[in-house]
């Protein structure tokens, strides 16, 4: 007996039928959305954490707005083929694409004013597979999850004088990140800076064994401390005016690419744990900057580097910050490509 | 066999059905993953990506069959409102179904971003990167997935309408499930 020819059924309890089922697929679809949950830390948020009161210029990046585009190669040396089977890591040169940027939302930032620096750095296999990445200067990062990542956002803009305290104490980690920030020396150029990977990642090699690593662009420059009293003589784009003087004249810059192997037990779901000395460490390369370029209409500027962006041999570990990160990353691209009319696309459209 | 049949064939029924599952799990993954930051982001995008390339390999087929089988007639005593009301959802879920994973690789294509799924299988790029190309794609994607969600929801409506209230024959076209008669006489 088919139920649905009872004739039994009354047509108004069909018609509640009906409607308890257009309602409950239109809630569920309405929860999934987040719009019934508040609480939910989703891009939208992390981005308008982001934001600075006073607002951005539109049309760039909502932070590590202020860069410049280089291009070079990746010069392998093959000792990566022991850890990951991607291609970037077979012998030869592979190219190279990145950006060199500074971690504030304000492209009108000026450089001496801004304590992190950054790279984001895209390599290509011959084959196409991408290997992208998005690094930064300190040895530590100042939260241990997305959701204390935010909070630090909404401190840090907080207009509550003990907000910073409240966060510190709430976040101990945040203590090393802190400490850096206040007796790192500062440089002269983003030639002479450490970019790491903080995240983990996992690199499986040709026998299907997996490593868990972090990695590090180690500059064959000297660091020469500079104190930010004196950088902030040299105005707002010193950085960029020097990166592209250096390579001019002194020609291509290199970083050796250092990879860490955690040991068994090594905290590798959060970034704001330095592993303990020793680990295994294994130089896989060379990165070589040899061509400068202005962000506008550079090779750079349509680039997400979404740290999620792997080629077979890498993926995530269970680092929460790839996939935070990846997802936050493509709300950025989403706005400010929406907002493409208002980037200074050409040097004559600077004021 | 008579020319005028009075339901789908097997086949397109079972892949009426399978679909109908992917597609509710396509718009609920969607709309889920652009709103959250937690891990669980990055194995969604990938089945979000890897599920709309099959279903766009789906409606092909299930199109082709669409044109070659005679779809059963809709009762002749039904009013002719309705009768323009399901042909015109119709054709608009099926316009749906082809252009949403369409404008979905596209929008990845014009972001410069490596279309890869599930497996490592990458698509090779078709598209520039484009700003103004990536926000249409991007906007038509959003807001058409709400609007297909919604044709959903009536399509489903109309379907217990006739099951439940109607019960004119209509749902048992569709239905994955042998009819009555069919049951019997096979007995």
């Amino acid at each position: 007996m088919n139920p649905l020819r009872n004739p039994g059924r009354s047509g108004l309890g069909s018609l509640a039928l009906i409607a308890a089922v257009l309602g409950g697929g239109a809630a569920a679809f309405a929860y999934t959305t987040g719009w019934l949950s508040p609480q939910r830390l989703t891009p939208d948020k992390m981005v308008e954490a982001l934001t600075p009161p006073g607002g951005v210029p539109p049309g760039h990046r909502k932070n590590h707005a202020k860069g410049i585009c280089f291009t070079g190669v990746f010069e392998a040396n093959g000792n990566g083929a022991t850890l990951s089977r991607a291609k970037v890591f077979e012998p030869g040169r592979h190219s190279a694409l990145g950006r060199f940027n500074l971690g504030t939302p304000n492209p009108d930032a000026a450089d001496a004013t801004v304590r992190v620096r950054g790279m984001g750095l895209l390599i290509a296999a011959a084959d196409g597979q991408e290997w992208r990445m998005a690094m930064i200067s300190p040895p530590v990062f100042p939260a241990s999850t997305p959701q204390a990542f935010h909070s630090l956002l909404l401190a840090t803009a907080s207009k509550d004088p003990g907000a910073m305290k409240a966060f510190a104490s709430a976040n101990p980690e945040f203590a090393a990140f802190a400490d850096w920030a206040k007796t790192a020396p500062w440089t002269g150029s983003y030639a002479e800076e450490p970019y790491n990977s903080l995240n983990s990642f996992i690199f499986t090699d040709g026998t299907g064994v997996e490593h868990a690593v972090r990695w590090s662009l180690v500059p064959a420059a000297q660091p020469v401390p500079v104190s930010q009293a004196d950088l902030e003589k040299r105005g707002a784009d010193f950085l960029e005016q020097e990166i592209r003087e250096r390579v001019r004249t002194a020609g291509p810059q290199r970083w050796t690419m250092v990879v860490t192997v955690a040991d068994p037990g090594d905290p590798t779901a959060d970034p704001s744990k330095i592993w303990p000395q020793g680990r295994r460490t294994v130089s896989v390369g060379t990165l070589v900057v040899q061509r400068i370029e202005p962000e506008r209409d550079g090779p750079c500027r349509d680039i997400n580097f979404d740290p999620t962006v792997l080629p077979p041999g890498i993926s995530v570990s269970d680092d929460p910050f790839p996939a935070a990160r990846s997802s936050v990353y493509r709300k950025s691209y989403d706005l400010r490509t929406a907002e493409a009319k208002d980037y200074p696309r050409t040097e004559a459209a600077k004021p | 066999m008579t020319s005028v049949p009075h339901r789908f064939t097997l086949l397109q029924r079972l892949l009426h059905w399978l679909m109908a599952a992917c597609i509710v799990a396509m718009l609920f993954i969607g709309a889920g993953m652009v709103s959250t930051v937690a891990p669980k982001y990055l194995p969604l995008v990938s089945l979000h990506k890897t599920l709309g390339v099959i279903l766009l390999g789906l409606v092909v087929i299930r199109l082709a069959l669409r044109l070659y089988y005679p779809a059963p007639p809709l009762p002749a005593d039904l009013p002719w409102p309705m009768k323009l009301a399901a042909k015109l959802s119709h054709q608009a879920l099926y316009g749906l179904m082809i252009v949403m994973p369409l404008l979905g690789v596209s929008m990845l294509w014009a972001a410069d971003y490596p279309v890869v799924l599930y497996g490592g299988v990458q698509i090779p790029a078709l598209l520039p990167q484009s700003d103004r190309l990536h926000t249409l794609l991007w906007n038509a994607h959003f807001y058409l997935a709400f609007a297909f969600f919604a044709l959903v929801l009536l399509h489903l409506a109309a379907a217990l309408f006739h099951a439940l209230i109607r019960r004119d024959g209509v749902f048992e076209t569709i239905s994955p499930l042998p009819l009555r008669d069919e049951a019997a006489a096979a007995e």
